[in-house]
């Protein structure tokens, strides 16, 4: 593990509420996805979201980020209602959300430093401290001797740490990942759960997790990291600045089926909610 | 609700929500007044960005020397060979006449009001507008676009506008070439097989064109440019279905940007032709 500094991202003030969904619908040519979704996340809070595929996981996240408006409803993030920005507003906003995406979707014809460079250069940063700053992020996610690589020459689980890397790199202080492990190997789903709980528990990162595994949440919700020790841990961090509270929330049909703790979820006598645990 | 995954919750009827023939005419017609409303917002938008910041410089070059230079091998060839074909074509009924100096005359005005324009316009969408659909198709099914947005760049302003305008650059140039080496073509095709000195070839070719003319040809190639880079944008942002619909969108760009521009020339030429005789 590389060392963590302080610096990579702009750590989040407990307590503040950091994404609301109030009664929001969407929905396309088929129908509504989503059907009157309600839920609140608090500010260094983790959200494992959970559901079959096609019941709107990541339709919410988009929501959150403001790629997609909702059809009706509200949708507040970081203290703005993000469902009554226009185009031009939400894109200044999104440069406060980090979000990676399910296949990592990096830009295949730039390099992996230009990639995690992307944002910076389009905001004008200047070169000089581009280049430490991309530095920093790769060596977070350990990718600091593929810079000059191109995405296709990586591997799936690599893309997948340059796509958390390039979500770093504006200091966000929440990060949406959607199914951040799907399709990737036992060792390297580890790896990737890994640098989600450092982000975690060294930064204080507001987390929304979309996957269909269950393991994935309960990882987040069991470990934590400690940045003393460099170490992933059993059990809550002692940290009592900023406890790691981890949620579940499983959406079925369109509408949340499920929201609680991963203890509750663990014991429930739900046949439906039995069935992720199998 | 279903108890295993093998169960089936709501078996679906075969009379249950068949839409009748008016309902599909009608969701037809929608569908086609909503492709046109959104390719007349991204075409407005592509050149509203161009005033505003941020602007992309170097994306602008980059694309107007795949566009320009790329396609600078055909236009040549093709344009050469243009203007030798018309020659042999028109010099055959001219020698009947015993008019054959007037070659350059015909060749001349044809390359610059018509052909240069449209043939470099086609040859140029077959390539470019292809080209575009495909590459911004794949970015799309890939979430690469909605990366972008995510990072908090407009994708209209970083990838549609630069495209748009190198063409509305570099189709006038293309076409300015192929004018020039059209006529070079229907020189050599004059000298060889109509007997017909170079000289007189080229005195007839310059001195035939009228400011008019040279407005019409230009007009057409920066309209032509304008349709070859909005149509290859619109269908590349707008794939559905994977691989398949980059596919699909690739021969969708040749195919409407041809049509159009050949409809879009005919209009144009009507155009030309009433203001010549207004002013």
């Amino acid at each position: 593990m590389g060392s963590p500094t302080s610096s990579v991202i702009a750590p989040g003030s407990n307590g503040a509420e950091a994404l609301r969904f109030a009664d929001v619908w969407i929905g396309f040519d088929e129908g509504p996805i989503l059907r009157g979704l309600s839920f609140s996340l608090e500010t260094g809070e983790t959200l494992v979201l959970l559901g079959e595929t096609g019941t709107g996981k990541t339709l919410t996240l988009k929501l959150a980020a403001g790629l997609l408006r909702p059809d009706s409803g509200t949708v507040r993030a970081l203290g703005q209602e993000i469902s009554a920005k226009s185009e031009r507003e939400l894109l200044h906003f999104r440069r406060q959300v980090g979000f990676v995406f399910q296949e990592g979707a990096l830009f295949d014809s730039l390099t992996v430093g230009e990639n995690v460079a992307y944002r910076l250069e389009e905001d004008g940063v200047p070169a000089e401290e581009i280049a430490p700053r991309v530095q920093e992020v790769l060596r977070f996610v350990e990718l600091e001797h593929t810079g000059e690589r191109l995405p296709s020459e990586l591997s799936g689980g690599m893309r997948r740490r340059v796509s958390i890397a390039r979500a770093l790199i504006g200091r966000p202080p929440i990060v949406l990942y959607d199914s951040p492990t799907a399709g990737l190997d036992p060792i390297t789903s580890q790896t990737i759960i890994t640098l989600i709980l450092r982000l975690r528990d060294v930064y204080r990162v507001t987390s929304v997790l979309a996957t269909h595994r269950l393991q994935d949440g309960f990882a987040l919700a069991n470990f934590h990291f400690d940045p003393k020790m460099r170490t992933v841990r059993r059990g809550a961090s002692n940290d009592k600045t900023g406890p790691a509270v981890t949620r579940f929330l499983v959406l079925r049909d369109g509408q949340i089926y499920f929201e609680g703790s991963p203890e509750e979820m663990l014991n429930t006598k739900d046949r439906y909610l039995q069935r992720f645990l199998i | 609700m279903p108890e295993t995954p093998l169960q089936i919750t709501h078996p679906q009827s075969d009379d249950a929500g068949t839409p009748s023939v008016t309902e599909v005419l009608t969701d037809a017609a929608k569908h086609s007044v909503l492709q046109v409303q959104d390719y007349a917002r991204l075409s407005y938008q592509s050149i509203a960005s161009l005033f505003t910041p941020p602007r992309y410089g170097q994306d602008t070059i980059q694309q107007m020397d795949d566009i320009g230079v790329g396609s600078l091998p055909i236009v040549l060839l093709s344009g050469f060979f243009i203007g030798a074909v018309m020659v042999l074509q028109t010099g055959s009924q001219f020698q009947r006449f015993g008019q054959v100096s007037l070659t350059g005359d015909i060749v001349s005005l044809a390359l610059v009001r018509e052909l240069g324009p449209s043939i470099t316009g086609l040859l140029v969408a077959g390539r470019c507008a292809s080209g575009i659909a495909s590459e911004l198709g794949s970015m799309q099914v890939t979430e690469q676009v909605d990366a972008m947005r995510a990072m908090g760049t407009d994708p209209g302003r970083k990838l549609v506008s630069p495209r748009v305008l190198a063409s509305l650059i570099v189709v006038p140039l293309l076409t300015t070439i192929s004018v020039f080496i059209g006529l070079v073509g229907g020189m050599v095709a004059s000298v060889f097989s109509l007997r017909l000195s170079a000289t007189t070839f080229w005195q007839r070719a310059i001195a035939i064109l009228e400011f008019s003319d040279l407005m019409q040809g230009f007009t057409k190639s920066v309209v032509f440019g304008f349709i070859l880079s909005t149509v290859g944008c619109y269908q590349g942002l707008n794939v559905r279905g994977g691989t398949q619909g980059v596919g699909r969108a690739t021969t969708q760009a040749v195919v409407v940007s041809s049509v159009l521009i050949i409809v879009a020339d005919t209009f144009l030429t009507r155009l030309a032709l009433f203001l010549a005789d207004k002013l």
